[in-house]
């Protein structure tokens, strides 16, 4: 099977410090793909640069056998970022029925609302919602016009764990449909929900394999400890 | 370019400001409340009338240019901007929506101000419907160079002090305090590189008895070339990479 999302010695530069130095990782479509790492090692502008919005430094990010953010791509990938980055001043619908509009999938709304939970929200302004809400109707955009790549920025930070449950259900869906499902995060316990993780500190790969892989190997019984495990690993080298 | 997706973005913008019953309010409102004033200031007399006109042409530059940076500032800085350039949106699609929708509030403000000014006011100009026409060109002017110069402001603090910085200058040169052809030369020289001077200038002809000659096709194709530029500039300035 040919990787979805092919990195090849990415190198980014964010205001003057390395952000990214020289990953190079294949991503493959059909299966949840974890991003963790601490805060600052990276995953933000991993995905940014596979969404198409990251000026690179250096290396290359080819996203279904295109270059991120050609022009074929766009409504193909979506993005969402870690705010919400939706219109405050208008509706749950009337948000979601513009970029429905733009993606030609005016049918989806109400299906797109149901999944995040919002139904009650419907017809409230995103403004007056709280701060996990307006996460949602972030996320309700991203998985309108059922896109092949979905990339996810801390989609369930400050949810509710029946809702977490359920999101993490529906982004298992996603990705059984046969699209490529990629979610940062960095609480271990969500990364236990990824068929594939990928470790990152300060802005390079430690490891990737699945869960079960990264702690036969490392010896360690959770994934908190296999990943302190690859740390020290590499600080002895 | 797509008609259904700039259709979108000017109905989007339409229920933005719908929201905000306050801004629609005071957009309609204060440009009319303004135009009273002034007719007290100058008790109705000649200099009321002189540039009564050509004020309600000007109104919708200022306002439109203050509404159209402090929302595209906001489009950047809320992350709906990177979301829309992930899409199948082009650049002119978003242009284009917004030019629709403030050109809609333009001619509500414009006509409204125009019919308390030429009603109740006793203002007296040749051609009010071309005056009405030219607040609309007037007011896409300014959201042109109100998109263009958000893409400067990092906060909405800054947005809001271009309009003193950009705008106001232009106010004093454009013609409509004192006559160009009586100021130093160097500030009848910088006028000529700015967009208001051309705005006034084409309303000072139109309300003016003397018919429309070909300067005051000039001044019109001015204008709408300064437009055309700066929603080139602005379009240059909707990055879908950034650093």
């Amino acid at each position: 099977m040919t990787p979805s999302v092919v990195l090849r010695d990415l190198r980014v530069v964010r205001g003057g410090t390395a952000a990214l130095r020289g990953v190079t990782l294949d991503v493959e479509s059909g299966r949840i793909t974890g991003l963790v790492g601490p805060s600052g090692s990276g995953k933000t502008t991993l995905i940014r640069s596979i969404a198409g919005v990251q000026r690179l430094t250096g290396g290359s990010v080819r996203v279904l056998d295109q270059p991120a953010g050609s022009a074929r791509l766009r409504g193909r990938v979506a993005y969402m970022t870690q705010s919400p980055s939706v219109y405050a001043d208008v509706t749950v619908r009337e948000n979601l029925a513009f970029f429905a509009r733009i993606l030609r999938a005016e049918g989806e709304i109400d299906a797109v609302v149901a999944t995040v939970g919002l139904e009650e929200h419907r017809d409230q302004v995103v403004a007056t919602l709280s701060g996990g809400e307006r996460a949602r109707v972030s996320l309700a955009a991203a998985l309108l016009g059922r896109p092949d790549v979905l990339l996810l920025d801390e989609p369930t930070v400050g949810l509710d764990p029946v809702l977490r449950r359920d999101l993490w259900a529906t982004f298992a869906g996603v990705a059984a449909g046969g699209a490529t499902v990629i979610v940062s995060s960095h609480v271990m316990d969500e990364a236990e929900r990824c068929d594939h993780l990928v470790l990152l500190r300060d802005g390079g790969v430690l490891a990737s394999a699945t869960p079960a892989a990264l702690r036969d190997e490392t010896g360690a019984r959770d994934l908190d400890g296999a990943f302190l495990v690859l740390i020290e690993r590499t600080a002895d080298r | 370019m797509s008609r259904q997706v700039t259709l979108a973005v000017c109905v989007r913008v339409l229920r933005q400001l719908r929201r905000d019953p306050r801004t629609v309010l005071l957009l309609l409102v204060v440009p009319t409340a303004l135009v009273v004033l002034l007719h007290e200031v100058f008790s109705g007399g000649p200099a009321f009338q002189r540039i009564g006109g050509p004020l309600l042409g000007l109104f919708p530059f200022v306002s439109m240019f203050l509404v159209s940076s402090i929302t595209m500032l906001r489009e950047r800085l809320s992350g709906t901007l990177e979301r829309l350039m992930t899409m199948p949106l082009s650049k002119l699609d978003l242009l284009v929506g917004y030019a629709l929708a403030f050109a809609v509030l333009a001619a509500c403000q414009a006509l409204l101000a125009s019919v308390v000014a030429l009603g109740a006011l006793g203002l007296d100009v040749e051609r009010p419907a071309v005056v009405v026409v030219l607040a609309v060109a007037n007011a896409l002017l300014g959201m042109a160079f109100g998109l263009s110069l958000s893409a400067l402001a990092s906060s909405e603090f800054q947005a809001v002090q271009f309009m003193p910085a950009f705008v106001f200058p232009q106010i004093l040169l454009c013609g409509l305090l004192v006559p160009r052809a009586e100021m130093a030369g160097w500030l009848d020289g910088a006028s000529w590189a700015m967009p208001l001077t051309y705005a006034y200038d084409a309303l000072a002809r139109a309300t003016a008895p003397a018919s429309l000659a070909s300067a005051f096709w000039a001044d019109v194709a001015a204008v709408a070339a300064m437009t055309l530029g700066a929603l080139v500039i602005g379009a240059a300035t909707l990055r879908r990479r950034t650093p």
